[in-house]
């Protein structure tokens, strides 16, 4: 059976996912994906992964969010936030399809044995993770340096206004 | 206590709600929302099993890290990739005004 503070963190967690998809003001919605982050870096902590949701924090809440916060209203306009609301046919194959795929998902979970085991059993701790980056992954930490890198130049890239653009502009 | 399956189908909701952004949203927006929503239930997935794998062999409790390292990896993916796409929604926003992806069709064939 769960306990209290996992229940909370669902709720969290699910709720904010509904609020980023379903509020009017898409600002609300860039807060709601905020606290759903946020909900799932607890429930990395109850699973027993501190780092794991430690670097959620930073990355997701800290910086991703905050990063799509600024875009949000560094370019919020009216027709921005008039969202055109989905054709109802549209709407219901969405939610058709999101409901067979957590009904498949579910029901796949409970005909299986997970359910009884509720001991966390590996202890793996920062000193194994960090181990693990440095040797077994190192050469996948190079590519995602680089990976990271090219990123940030090509968002650079994407998003510079060039001389002739503000003339015409 | 929980156990693996509270974990597995709190995911497996995160990743529902996430499909169903994608397929009714057009706002490009809320599209990276959706998107984001489906990494966090895959990276969810990926903590839940390591840590409940079973590593204890004749009660000895084992370590192992791997899970994790695997989504220490791909949060950091997930930072560059919603940079990128942040960056085209601004230059979408600067050249049409708009962020519907319906009216985004410069170029179609």
């Amino acid at each position: 059976m769960a306990d209290l503070i996992f229940l909370a963190m669902m709720v969290v967690t699910i709720g904010g996912a509904i609020v980023a998809m379903e509020s009017d003001e898409i600002v609300y919605g860039a807060i709601g994906l905020a606290g759903s982050l946020f909900g799932v870096a607890a429930l990395f902590f109850l699973l027993g992964a501190p780092y794991v949701a430690v670097f959620q924090i930073t990355v997701y809440v800290g910086a991703v969010a905050v990063l799509i916060l600024f875009t949000v209203m560094l370019v919020r306009t009216e027709r921005w936030t008039k969202e055109v609301p989905p054709k109802s046919l549209t709407k219901l194959s969405g939610i058709l399809t999101g409901l067979a795929v957590v009904i498949a998902l579910a029901l796949a979970v409970v005909a299986s044995d997970l359910g009884g085991d509720t001991s966390l059993r590996n202890a793996a701790t920062f000193l194994d993770i960090g181990k693990l980056i440095s040797t077994d992954f190192a050469p996948v930490l190079e590519v995602l340096s680089m990976v990271l890198a090219a990123a940030i130049v090509g968002a650079l890239t994407l998003s510079r206004v060039d001389k002739e653009d503000k003339e015409a502009a | 206590m929980n156990s693996l399956s509270d974990f597995v189908v709190v995911s497996a909701m995160l990743f529902g709600i996430g499909v169903y952004g994608l397929v009714t949203k057009r706002n490009a927006l809320r599209l990276l929302f959706a998107v984001e929503l489906m990494i966090n239930a895959a990276n969810l997935n990926f903590v839940a099993f390591s840590q409940y794998a079973p590593f204890a062999v004749a009660g000895v409790t084992l370590t192992n890290g791997v899970g994790q390292t695997f989504v220490l990896f791909s949060i950091a993916l997930a930072a560059a990739e919603a940079a990128v796409i942040l960056a085209i929604i601004v230059v979408a926003y600067r050249l049409h005004r708009d962020v519907d992806v319906s009216e985004l069709n410069s170029m179609e064939g």
